[in-house]
């Protein structure tokens, strides 16, 4: 499957939380319009009123450590972002991202080259990353073949459904 | 193989399982609050399911906004209370009945040795204390657990720590973790099981070894470990119901590194803003003035926290310019706080007491901090705003250390009282 994405890059740097990435004191609902006014707030109060549909996020190390809730990734793509680049993601927010069907790619190369305001294109399925302003690639690990399935049937619980109406 | 791996091994029906491998595992329990459960939840309804796996083996705990916060919060505790009707999850946990669920489920003994639990909340790692592989997933993985009764996971490579020596005077497991988190950065860990063994951890409480396990996350790794031993069984004896089975390590278990630690010579630690492992010893702190104190929590909301902090207090007052407040981690813990005069020593000395709740850990509410603000607290996590205004800080240490600083009105060492 190739998913192809296309956006201006908003650069975060090593260890962005899940309490940074969306306050602990908005998690009294789930509703991903709401968490998305949020997202990011304590990082960039205005980063829910700048950024546009498309945009890619780009972190450095342990990206998402913190806590498991799932309105991360949840606030991150209900506030129009279309993929998160990091050198390396905490493993819960990975599996979050993973499970909810929000693209993210590991690339150490790509979260070091690439510039806030860059414009950058992803083949997620090739784990390819472009960046259109400076004419330069970088490859992303790709994922094992189990998690490309559960990415293929767009999240766990599409996954689990197929299991479901199989097993019946 | 590792403890860890001979765990995953048993429960994902082999023999042997090497580190990087992706398995499916069967679950023994499955965890959820009223933050995640709710969104796990209309995941279940997503996929199609009518019935859970097993209703026995699913643990509610709304404690996160509880007692209801708000109107918001109310809903997604309802939500819920009705799920658990429905579903007939008899764990499921009310409050006046409840606990922080990190401290509830060993407590209660739904956790035994041996075991694989998951949980919608990233402390569940806490119950590797206990020789139990846990780790926190989401709610999406805890939706697919619930209806299937397995999960995912890669088989994490080990990381072991052997802890020498014996611990000074306040010094506990907070200590130890905060000094280990201190040395391998909130990443050190990454994806790995941190074991964590040697004669310090042999003679550690078992409020301290949950107190270990709990913080394993905060080094980004992926579970906790201890191996059962004389302790881990007389704290599960009479609590757990059913057969266990106790694994160790073998002796020629791989490991992607070792360290090793002269745990005599570590003093109380303190991280500072604003990640965990920005540690220091106690000794280095320097002057910082704090506003509010808060002991409790799933890392230090235990006796043994309860009983340091009133050691600390009997007899004095809280600082004038602090508010000190206390959340013992479940009912059972303040019943007991309360018959052995802790609870009385808190109110004595000015310090406000609660019924459990997670309330101020993650700035939820019951002790919100304003901008400017400084806490020092016994939770896990001191990430911009995690207590409240993102222009607040937030310092961990043990409870002797929260307990003294109360006193004093700032970072303290029980020492200098
Ligand atoms: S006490 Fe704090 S860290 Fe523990 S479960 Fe509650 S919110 Fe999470």
């Amino acid at each position: 499957m190739t998913l192809a994405i296309k956006g201006k890059v908003w650069k975060f740097g090593d260890n962005v939380d899940t309490d940074v990435i969306i306050p602990a004191r908005y998690l009294n609902t789930s509703d991903p319009i709401e968490l998305a006014k949020h997202c990011m707030e304590d990082a960039d109060p205005r980063f829910a009123a700048k950024v546009e549909k498309g945009d890619i996020i780009v972190g450095g190390r342990n990206f998402g450590c913190g806590s498991s809730r799932e309105h991360a990734p949840i606030a991150i793509k209900a506030a129009g972002v279309s993929c998160v680049i990091a050198e390396s993601f905490a493993r819960i927010f990975f599996r979050n991202a993973l499970n909810t069907g929000m693209p993210i790619l590991e690339s150490p190369e790509a979260a070091r080259r690439i510039e806030a305001g860059d414009v950058v294109e992803v083949l997620v399925g090739e784990g390819l990353i472009r960046n259109l302003s400076r004419g330069e690639e970088y490859k992303a690990a790709p994922f094992p073949e189990f998690m490309q399935r559960i990415v293929d049937c767009g999240g766990l619980i599409n996954y689990v459904r197929e299991r479901i109406r199989n097993e019946s | 193989m590792t403890i860890t791996e001979k765990i995953l091994a048993a429960h994902a029906g082999r023999d042997r399982v090497e580190p990087g491998e992706l398995i499916s595992v069967k679950v023994d329990m499955v965890l959820g609050n009223d933050i995640t459960a709710p969104v796990a939840i209309d995941q279940f309804r997503k996929a199609g399911a009518k019935t859970v796996f097993d209703p026995e083996k699913i643990a509610l705990v709304p404690d996160h906004f509880t007692p209801n916060k708000d109107i918001k919060s109310a809903e997604q505790c309802a939500k819920l209370r009705e799920f658990a009707k429905e579903q007939s999850i008899r764990h499921y946990f009310e409050v006046g009945r409840m606990g922080i669920e990190h401290c509830l489920l060993p407590e209660q003994g739904l956790v035994r040795p041996g075991d694989v639990v998951i949980g919608a909340d990233s402390h569940t790692c806490t119950y590797g204390a206990l020789g139990a592989f846990a780790t926190g997933v989401g709610s999406t993985d805890m939706a697919a657990a619930m209806i299937l009764g397995e999960v995912w996971l890669k088989v994490p490579e080990s990381m072991k720590f052997l802890y020498h020596g014996k611990l000074q005077r306040w010094v506990y497991g907070k200590d130890l973790i905060l000094y280990t988190i201190g040395d391998i950065g909130v990443d050190g860990a990454l994806y790995k099981a941190m074991e964590f063994c040697g004669e310090s951890i042999e003679n550690l409480s078992m409020d301290s070894r949950f107190t270990m396990a709990n913080m394993a996350v905060e080094a980004g790794a992926k579970n906790g470990i201890v191996e059962p031993d004389k302790v881990t069984l007389e704290y599960v004896r009479g609590r757990v119901k059913g057969d266990y089975r106790v694994f160790r390590s073998d002796p020629d278990a791989s490991y992607s590194a070792v360290y090793e630690y002269d745990a005599g010579k570590i003093e109380p630690q303190v991280a500072f803003p604003h990640l965990p492992d920005n540690v220091r010893p106690i000794s280095e702190a320097g002057e910082v003035r704090i506003h509010q104190v808060v002991i409790g929590s799933c890392t230090n909301g235990r006796m043994e926290d309860l009983r340091a902090a009133a050691e600390v207090l009997r007899g004095r007052k809280v600082h004038s310019g602090v508010r000190l407040l206390v959340f013992p981690g479940t009912q059972q813990i303040y019943l007991e706080a309360m018959r052995e005069g802790l609870l009385e020593i808190f109110v004595e000395a000015g310090g406000a007491v609660s019924t459990p709740t997670c309330g101020p850990c993650l700035g939820g509410h019951m002790g919100v901090l304003a901008e400017g603000e400084r806490a020092i607290a016994t939770t896990n996590r001191n990430f911009v705003g995690r207590m409240g205004h993102p222009k607040s800080e937030v310092y961990l240490s043990n409870a002797a250390v929260a307990a003294a600083s109360a006193v004093t009105g700032r970072i303290a060492s029980p020492e200098e009282l």
